[in-house]
């Protein structure tokens, strides 16, 4: 094996794809039972649909992709293979992998060391904290989603959508299809802010119309569905008795900061939320990947990492979607796979990949999240689902302790520390510590972040223990947790 | 009131009939298609929680829906921290609340 692609999502087939057009023998790990990642999330081979295109966009570009690498032989698509870890030694980069079920108990374990690698690992959502958001029906945006598609559930009767950003608007059109009504869809962003981002600079929309008409399809589509779209409006709090009953919605400034006397109740039986995406940085971050400041895996132009033989494509670059997934993708499998940077062949990609990483700049400035969401926490609001860290805990112990890292500040309040490692608040966390220690945007004096987990995925003990593996590694790893 | 699956007959993707499974949860039993979750199928049987929470002893369930935040483990067949959302039910798995409980200090004598 000369590449290996971690993620088998648009960026990571594409990637696998290109690099054995040049010439490389390919390995692809994802940890699902099916490739496709997140965006081409599908029924199962053991239910499969006949037409399971009428649910996707580019549902052909997917199958020529599946196809291709299933039938070559010189690409290994193993699914459920969990990466646990990155290890470095004097030999190079060590890929750790469990296989077998999720969760499950006597996993194979497996060594690789791979002379490229195309990190491919994708985002997931990000979920800003609200009064009542641990309620059971309340689910990220991406989790309905994942469910209408992958297995025909709507996850209400009554379901609002909020948050913001366009994937609000696939997320209501894969709700309705599945036959749940969506009363209310309430985007963060202002219409003048949205506007102005949206409607800017027309002519670098040039070559993304098929994307802009996608959009507009969804948006005409739930006007004829009656689907309420506000804009300028959040859900402030969510009410329930161990089940969502209701949610209350608010109009929000500029700033995001809720408008007082704009309050009004809404009845529902399920929540989306979702505020946007992150990045998931472990596995490059244990690769020794340097990041921008922006947080996201630096690259080149030919998608090279910090790190020599080590490649990253899609959302760990930037939160750009599926055209940018699958430019990046080519680019960085074709250069990994020891193709030539300037090829002709490539300048298709290239210049999809300027298109819609200006696109991407588009929306993150229209929709990102704005300071004043703070506002309509409680105290005893949890922030950290995990270890249930409320608002409060969180700013007392920063203001109190004045301390200036964030490791202590996280062992003091237990943030972060849960199941999920930070995953679900992390940034979230980071942001209120700031705030609240008045440190505004000056980073931690010790230099960490929320985003290390050396451990990517849990793994039982006693597979590491089993003596019938003998490569597996040390989980010791030099720098700390 | 409830998730619901989309009726197989109307649903747009005409997904292939499928064999039944069964998952047993709680002292009741409840009925799926083969390739849903664990969580799937409980939700669309209005079962929405599967955890309790060791600080509050609050109920949680599906959260984020793609093995991220860890919101929905349960105890499958006796083994913990299963993922609902991840794992597929092959049928006949007894499904188990996990529930732990914080360490209490001891009385003193």
């Amino acid at each position: 094996m000369d590449v290996l692609v971690i993620g088998a999502g648009p960026a990571g087939m594409a990637a696998a794809h290109a690099a054995r057009a040049a010439g490389a023998t390919v390995r692809v790990l994802d940890a699902s039972d099916g490739t496709g990642g997140q965006y081409w999330r599908h029924l199962p081979a053991s239910r499969p649909a006949a037409r399971e295109r009428v649910l996707h966009h580019q549902w052909d570009r997917y199958r020529r992709l599946h196809q291709s690498l299933q039938s070559d032989p010189g690409v290994t698509v193993s699914l459920e293979a969990h990466v646990w870890a990155i290890g470095q030694d004097d030999a190079g980069l060590t890929v750790h992998v469990s296989h077998g079920d999720v969760d499950g108990t006597g996993q194979r374990t497996e060594t690789l060391r791979p002379q490229r690698l195309v990190l491919a690992t994708g985002a997931h959502d990000r979920t800003l904290p609200v009064p009542g958001w641990t309620l059971p029906g309340v689910v990220t945006a991406g989790a309905a989603q994942a469910l209408a598609k992958g297995e025909r559930l709507a996850i209400g009767e009554r379901v609002v959508v909020a948050g913001s950003g366009p994937f609000l608007l696939p997320v209501t059109a894969s709700l309705l299809q599945a036959g749940a009504s969506v009363v209310g869809v309430h985007e963060a962003a202002r219409p003048r802010r949205l506007a102005r981002e949206w409607l800017a600079r027309p002519w670098e929309l040039v070559g993304t119309t098929h994307k802009v008409s996608e959009l507009a399809g969804y948006a005409r589509h739930q006007v004829r569905s009656r689907v309420p779209y506000r804009t300028g409006s959040a859900v402030v709090r969510i009410h329930g008795e161990g089940r969502v009953e209701g949610v209350t919605v608010a109009d929000v400034d500029d700033r995001w900061q809720p408008v007082a006397g704009t309050e009004s109740e809404v009845s529902c039986d399920a929540v989306c939320l979702g505020h946007g995406f992150v990045p998931r940085l472990e596995l490059a971050i244990a690769a020794g990947c340097g990041l921008t400041d922006q947080r996201f895996v630096a690259v080149d132009a030919h998608q090279r990492t910090t790190v020599a033989g080590v490649l990253a494509a899609g959302e760990l670059t930037q939160i750009g979607g599926v055209d940018l997934a699958l430019a990046e993708g080519e680019i960085a499998g074709w250069v990994a796979g020891g193709g030539d940077p300037s090829a002709a062949h490539l300048s298709h990609a290239r210049r999809a990949r300027s298109r819609f990483r200006r696109f991407a700049d588009r929306i993150e400035a229209a929709h990102g999240i704005g300071p004043g969401w703070t506002r309509w926490l409680d105290d005893d609001t949890v922030v950290c689902r995990c270890e249930e860290v409320g608002y409060g805990t969180l700013t007392r112990v920063a203001s109190d302790t004045s301390s200036v890292g964030l490791r202590s500040l996280k062992l003091t309040t237990r943030a972060g520390l849960g199941l999920c490692q930070g995953r679900v608040c992390g940034r979230t966390v980071e942001t209120i510590l700031s705030a609240a220690s008045g440190r505004g945007s000056v980073p931690f004096a010790d230099h960490t972040s929320t985003d290390r987990r050396p451990i990517a995925v849990p793994v039982r003990v006693g597979d590491l223990a089993r003596p019938a593996s003998p490569d597996v590694p040390s989980p010791s790893r030099k720098d700390p947790a | 009131m409830t998730p619901r699956p989309v009726d197989p007959a109307r649903d747009p993707a005409e997904p292939a009939l499928a064999t039944t499974v069964t998952i047993e949860f709680e002292g009741r039993r409840y009925e799926g298609v083969r390739g849903q979750t664990v969580a799937g199928i409980l939700l669309s049987h209005d079962v929405l929680d599967w955890r309790t929470t060791s600080v509050s002893g609050a109920g949680r369930g599906l959260f984020c829906g793609i093995g991220v935040c860890f919101d929905c483990v349960v105890s499958v067949d006796g083994v913990r921290d299963v993922r609902a959302c991840q794992r597929r039910a092959r049928g006949g798995e007894l499904v188990e609340r996990q529930h732990d409980r914080l360490p209490q200090p001891r009385e003193e004598r």
